[in-house]
């Protein structure tokens, strides 16, 4: 009997211009892959591919909604490329947000009624806090006790979640609201500054750009950015330099939790202006594609973010102005991290194919 | 490239007739929290738009909008996208349809289950579900052999009280040792957990499961276990057809097509409604036949009553639990005091979420 045989060799020489390129042609394969299943479904594929990815930001308010919607999660996709590139495998970004809402929040609602332009700092920075130290309990439990930090950052957004329940249902709730489970409007000192009129883009885009440039000093500019390479590279190879290789997991988890606790406090404090139990659309998992399709790179991930927030607003319009199923809209996230994952694979192992062999057995 | 070029072109061209046309039609937009397959809370509000639909007007609709920041996009799109009348179907809309509905005069919009009406162009309306649950708590308290009822809440908001206290002030009227225990699940939608809660209610003794959730999660797990049960939102009889005695039917098609009607002919006017068995905002399904001919009267009679206003799920004399009188003998509690209702009458056990 003959079989064919396939060989998988790993490659050597990775051409730098085509690992950058590769997530562009995910992005066109996801188009094309999009179109067909437009296609089956029924709509003409140019007319629905249009509704999807150009409609929604054919005007200044669908840019500014791309940004408002990009802001959160290129902030939370930066701290996580912390995590990523030094194999530490952070998950729980949504519970880290989640958290930094509700201490930011609380602050917020502690400075209910109160004018100062230190309201706003403050609520920031301490949903930052908030971020970092949850985002410390998996990085310390790893560290110390040799945890899987995949499991613990999980399971900790549920935790997360339920405190939040908890609190806007119970103890935070507004007084007037009719125990409907949410807290009170936050006063204006507590608010982000909206940019233009009758547009939602706040000054979070701000501090999402200062974090990115942040980043790319962090990890291109400094020792601990080398250090941090060097450990996604090899973990022997940081051993043997005489790395601390303990203080550096907790400072990226630090970094990420920060970044992912900023993330939803700008949230609360811009578009939604409260606390309820819907404060974040899974954006912590959402931004663990973007992280990847920006290939862990700060400019690349600005893009990645663009592009991912884009499917979102597109699956809106898709189903307003055609009907088409709301869901198309993760459908399509799934196909950028199918296809990216896959031509990645191409582009470090390579296929031979050995031809028709006698098989021995 | 010169194909690419054209082919461009002519969708842009086909993009602005399209728009063009859109905006020379009466459009009606519809928000909804949940999927359209829940077999409950939505499915019932898209029932009610394909009843819009059919009396020839068109309709668009988004599913699964969360009611965070993406809610108020998702309502603004439909307004500038030639919707002339928009209904917001989830509580957590409130701010965004009032904050859209003040840069768009001339669209009108309706939320459901909410207070607010900020802008002239906001109206609110909801049904009173509790005169349904009176009737099911009547049942409930006939056909229980351990007086224990379960009940699957939501979240601890005047409108889920308001259903637990008329269910139990009916059932103890015909059963006076009637008590009632609750799960709160904190969801309108999570089969799961609604399932879960079900059978930790059986499992304390309860023998008649009623939800006020949307899944059909739970009539399945009392199918299983052979107590009875009550549908919720839609007519849930097919998922349980031995356990479930009745459901209470959510019926907003009469009141969207009649406002969308209105909206069309330019008669549209703020208002709060709260229509009820009276106006068959609420409506109960076929009663299950296996509760006894003598019992489906008596509920039919009480139906009519409610009905007609002879009958009031809330008439005195009420206590709440420690006994103190909540509306005195003979009288029954107005619309002010239903609408902000937080505490619980006797009979309930534990207590209220806070």
């Amino acid at each position: 009997m003959e079989v064919l045989l396939i060989k998988i060799e790993k490659r050597n020489d990775v051409s730098r211009s085509i690992y950058f390129l590769t997530p562009v042609l995910a992005i066109f394969l996801t188009l094309f892959g999009g179109g067909i299943i437009f296609y089956i479904l029924g709509f003409n594929p140019i007319e629905a591919l249009k509704f999807f990815f150009i409609t929604p930001i054919s005007d200044l308010y669908g840019l500014s909604e791309l940004l408002v919607k990009a802001t959160p999660l290129c902030l939370i996709a930066i701290g996580l490329s912390f995590c990523f590139k030094s194999n530490n495998w952070n998950i729980g970004a949504e519970g880290q947000l989640i958290f930094g809402g509700i201490v930011g929040g609380g602050v917020a609602l502690l400075f209910y009624n109160h004018d100062g332009f230190y309201v706003l700092p403050i609520i920031l920075l301490s949903g930052a806090i908030g971020g970092m130290l949850f985002a410390m309990i998996p990085a310390i439990l790893k560290t110390y006790f040799n945890t899987n930090e995949i499991l613990v950052s999980l399971m900790l957004v549920y935790v997360a979640k339920l405190l939040l329940d908890y609190l806007v249902v119970g103890p935070w709730s507004n007084p007037e609201g009719f125990n409907f489970p949410e807290t009170r409007q936050f006063s204006e000192s507590a608010r982000m500054p909206i940019l233009f009129d009758s547009l939602r883009i706040h000054a979070g885009i701000f501090i999402t750009l200062i974090s990115v440039f942040f980043s790319w000093l962090i990890l291109y500019k400094t020792y601990l950015g080398f250090q941090i390479k060097v450990s996604g590279l090899s973990l022997k190879t940081a051993k043997y330099a005489g790395y601390k290789g303990k203080t550096m997991i907790i400072i990226v988890f630090m970094i990420s939790g920060a970044c992912a606790g900023l993330a939803g406090v700008g949230e609360i404090t811009g578009p939604i202006g409260q606390l309820h139990r819907n404060i974040s659309p899974d954006y912590g998992f959402t931004a663990i594609i973007v992280a990847f399709l920006g290939r862990l790179n700060p400019v690349g991930i600005i893009f990645a973010s663009l592009i991912v927030a884009l499917t979102y607003l597109g699956a809106e319009t898709a189903q307003i102005f055609l009907q088409v199923p709301k869901y198309t809209g993760q459908v399509f996230q799934g196909m950028i991290l199918f296809f990216l994952l896959g031509s990645d694979y191409l582009l470090f192992f390579k296929i031979k194919f050995l031809g028709l062999k006698k098989n021995e057995l | 490239m010169y194909k690419l070029f054209l082919r461009y072109l002519i969708s842009v061209l086909f993009f602005l007739w399209f728009s063009i046309n859109a905006n020379a039609d009466f459009k009606v937009g519809f928000v909804y929290v949940g999927p359209t397959g829940d077999h409950g809370w939505t499915y019932q509000h898209d029932e009610g738009r394909k009843a819009v639909e059919a009396a020839g007007i068109k309709t668009t609709y988004v599913e699964s909008v969360p009611e965070g920041a993406d809610a108020e996009r998702v309502i603004r799109q439909l307004a500038q996208s030639g919707h002339d009348l928009i209904f917001t179907t989830s509580f957590g809309y409130m701010d965004p349809t009032n904050k859209v509905a003040k840069d768009f005069p001339n669209v009108k919009f309706e939320h459901a289950t909410g207070y607010k009406r900020e802008h002239s162009n906001v109206s609110t309306y909801s049904a009173r579900f509790y005169e349904g649950r009176t009737l099911l708590g009547h049942m409930a308290g006939k056909m229980t052999k351990t007086n224990t009822i379960g009940y699957i809440a939501s979240f601890p908001i005047p409108e889920v009280i308001r259903g637990i206290n008329a269910m139990t002030l009916a059932a103890q009227k015909v059963n006076p040792d009637i008590k009632t225990k609750i799960v709160w699940v904190f969801t309108w939608y999570d089969p799961g957990k609604e399932s879960e809660a079900a059978q930790a209610l059986i499992d304390q003794g309860a023998d008649i499961i009623m939800q006020h959730t949307d899944s059909t999660a739970p009539v399945q797990v009392a199918e299983k276990a052979g107590v009875w049960s009550f549908g919720q939102a839609s007519d849930m009889q097919r998922f349980a057809p031995k356990s479930i005695l009745t459901s209470i039917i959510d019926d907003w098609a009469p009141y969207y097509v009649e406002r969308s009607i209105a909206a069309r002919d330019g008669t549209w006017k703020q208002q709060d409604t709260w229509h009820g068995l009276k106006e068959g905002m609420v409506a109960m399904a076929p009663y299950n036949s296996a509760m006894g001919g003598d019992l489906v009267r008596e509920v039919e009679q009480l139906q009519k009553d409610l009905a007609s206003g002879k009958a009031h799920s809330f008439t005195g004399p009420i206590y709440d639990q420690k006994g103190n009188i909540l509306v005195a003998e003979g009288a029954v509690a107005d619309d002010g005091m239903l609408a902000g209702m937080n505490v619980y009458v006797k009979g309930v056990e534990g207590d209220i979420p806070q």
